[in-house]
């Protein structure tokens, strides 16, 4: 049969480019041409070519920023991972405690950031905090406005109180898809508690648990708003993660143009890891079909 | 290896059973012996799962006991009974390679390697897998990874007993046969107890020594396969085994006679008064189509012909009735009266088969 050559039809797609367009590719752009360029104000501006990005890689001060991301990355996964897999493990399977577990598992990830970021703001207070003033009544010297550990120690516990839920309920769908069967096999089989977890369940979870670790460490990666309203970076640059740095540069200082160069490698450190993760997703689906 | 007891067992799965009905297993006192090997059968929900997660120790009965040899391990946990279990669904640990599967209730057990690796190999030979020893479980076909679980339930073998849940649904027909086979092969070799639960008489029959027919929770006979077939202890069996089914029909007792809408069936034994609802019973195999005046009218409705011999389905005063007439035996349009043969019919009050005495 002839084909039939009509391209009007592109014409149907223009919404969506529209869309796409002022969302999407527009505001990126924008950012890319600030990221090449200076300005002394009056909206002119001066070709820079890629000053700002060589600046940005060899800032002493966004090296700091990304370590201590990378740190709070990796302390916050190596504690939500296995204690959300530890939760979901000694969750009731089934019954009426099943559901009041799930609801009470939920709620934290239903408050809105900048309340969590209130909430542990004015727990951990000195004078007026259950948790600063119990641990101050207590001797214990606890500040977090003042010492950096103190602060990181909340940010860290924050984040965990808020986000182990999602790692423990992804962990728990995973496990609740393991038929009984496998279990009975695993008792007549003689296998330790220990077998069964590293035979059975961490097999069956390896799927939700990729997703976990994925989204967590994005998020993580991400994050602004809970440790800017507890700590606001401080005390001094302790807690200053790659994003409140971001934003003090663009619009603190209004350096558009290191900021907007920061802007597009950090997008694409995130891409290119998130990347990474679905590579090793798809490759580990495909062994499983082999 | 050991006889196995079940005394005084029952089973609800309510918390307080008021009455016999709560009951998914009714009250049973049962001695298996050592060595042979029975069929479950039963139609689905007539406990016979129940049965065998209680004997392996995943459900704890309601009440009773249950001894393996003479030790009461009604409160043993499963990983104390040393039995093994198939079950209806392939269960196979994804991550470990097929010999590791069939190693995994050795190693658990904390036997000699070499010791291993042979019992591993003889069974990778009996399930036909020896070549694909080195790969991993996940993803291989359905049917391969029952043949795991079905070789992981064989690999020790010292066991009291091995059970089977349904562990041939997801294999091949031609694969089911062959397997089958082989188990039964197994079991004179090696003498475990088998206790191999099903819904398909065929495979049961094929398979055990003893046939334990369930209905409604409760054991109604245990039996080989020909006195399920010659002597059905229960209506219920002599529907179940045989294909068409027993004809039962409703029936008066007076001696060793009996009448069904006043017309007489002489019986090869006598019976005494019984109450209850009285029926008898006779197999297809056992009433003859006829154009003898002395035989019982009967209407041919339909002849329904199987190949190796004819199923004539008739209405027998009203009720139903199937006959089966060899490939040799003419069917013609005269014959319409049955007989049946007098020692091959059985007597049922409320469903239970009575036994008379000489007439």
């Amino acid at each position: 049969m002839e084909k039939t050559v009509n391209h009007k039809a592109w014409f149907l797609v223009l919404p969506v480019l529209v869309l796409v367009a002022f969302s999407a590719v527009i505001p990126l752009m924008t950012v890319v041409n600030y990221s090449v360029q200076d300005s002394f104000g009056n909206n002119q501006f001066f070709w820079v070519g890629i000053e700002w990005f060589q600046e940005i890689l060899t800032s002493e001060r966004i090296h700091n920023a990304l370590g201590r991301q990378l740190m709070f990355s990796a302390i916050i996964l190596a504690i939500e991972i296995p204690l959300g897999v530890f939760i979901a493990l000694n969750m009731p399977k089934r019954g009426i405690w099943a559901s009041v577990c799930l609801v009470l598992m939920a709620l934290p990830l239903l408050i809105p950031w900048n309340v969590v970021g209130t909430i542990w703001q004015v727990f951990g207070r000195v004078d007026i905090g259950l948790l600063g003033h119990t641990l101050a009544a207590m001797g214990i010297d606890y500040n977090y406005t003042q010492d950096a550990f103190d602060a990181w120690v909340t940010v860290i516990v924050m984040d965990v109180w808020h986000w182990t839920s999602l790692v423990a309920l992804l962990a728990y769908a995973g496990l609740q898809s393991i038929p009984e069967a496998y279990y009975q096999a695993a008792k007549i089989d003689q296998a330790s508690r220990w077998a069964v977890f590293r035979y059975i369940e961490l097999p069956k979870m390896q799927g939700v648990l990729l997703i976990a670790i994925l989204l967590r460490f994005m998020d993580s990666f991400m994050i602004y708003t809970e440790p800017f309203v507890v700590t606001g970076g401080g005390p001094g640059n302790a807690t200053t993660f790659l994003s409140i740095d971001l934003v003090k540069m663009a619009l603190g200082q209004f350096d558009l143009g290191p900021a907007a160069a920061f802007s597009i490698m950090y997008f694409l450190v995130i891409l290119l890891i998130s990347w990474v993760f679905y590579t090793v997703m798809t490759n580990l689906d495909k062994r499983e079909g082999a | 290896m050991a006889k196995i007891t079940l005394s005084h067992l029952a089973h609800s799965y309510l918390p307080h059973p008021a009455s016999e009905d709560d009951f998914a297993l009714k009250e049973m006192n049962h001695v298996w012996e050592d060595g042979a090997a029975y069929a479950l059968l039963g139609p689905s929900g007539c406990g016979k799962t129940t049965l065998l997660n209680i004997i392996s120790g995943l459900l704890h009965p309601s009440q009773g006991s249950i001894l393996f040899g003479d030790t009461d391990v009604t409160e043993a946990p499963t990983t104390a009974r040393n039995i093994a279990q198939v079950f209806q669904f392939p269960v196979v640990y994804d991550t470990m390679t097929v010999r590791d599967n069939l190693a995994f209730p050795l190693k658990n057990r904390g036997a000699e390697p070499a010791y291993i690796a042979s019992r591993v190999a003889q069974i990778a030979e009996m399930i036909g897998m020896e070549d694909q020893l080195g790969r991993r479980a996940r993803g291989l076909t359905a049917d391969a990874k029952q043949k795991i679980s079905l070789g992981r339930g064989m690999v020790r073998e010292d066991v009291n007993a091995i059970l089977f849940d349904e562990p041939l649904t997801v294999i091949d027909p031609h694969m089911k046969w062959a397997l089958r086979t082989q188990l039964k092969s197994l079991h004179r070799e090696f003498g475990h107890t088998m206790i191999y639960v099903t819904h398909d008489q065929t495979e049961a029959l094929t398979f055990a020594d003893k046939v334990v027919v369930m209905y409604d929770g409760r054991v109604v006979q245990i039996g080989t396969p020909e006195e399920l077939f010659e002597a059905p202890g229960h209506t219920f069996v002599g529907y179940f085994i045989g294909s068409p089914g027993m004809n039962v029909l409703d029936a008066n007792i007076e001696g060793d006679r009996a009448y069904i809408n006043g017309a007489e069936i002489p019986l090869s034994r006598g019976y005494g008064e019984l109450g209850g609802r009285v029926q008898i019973g006779v197999r297809p195999e056992f009433v003859s189509l006829t154009a003898d005046r002395d035989g019982l009218p009967v209407n041919v409705r339909r002849i329904e012909d199987v190949g190796r011999h004819r199923i004539v389905r008739a209405d027998f005063f009203g009720t139903d009735i199937s006959i089966i007439a060899g490939e040799e035996t003419p069917v013609s349009a005269d014959m319409n009266r049955v007989t049946f043969r007098p020692d091959k019919i059985g007597v049922y009050v409320d469903d239970w088969r009575v036994t008379g005495g000489a007439a």
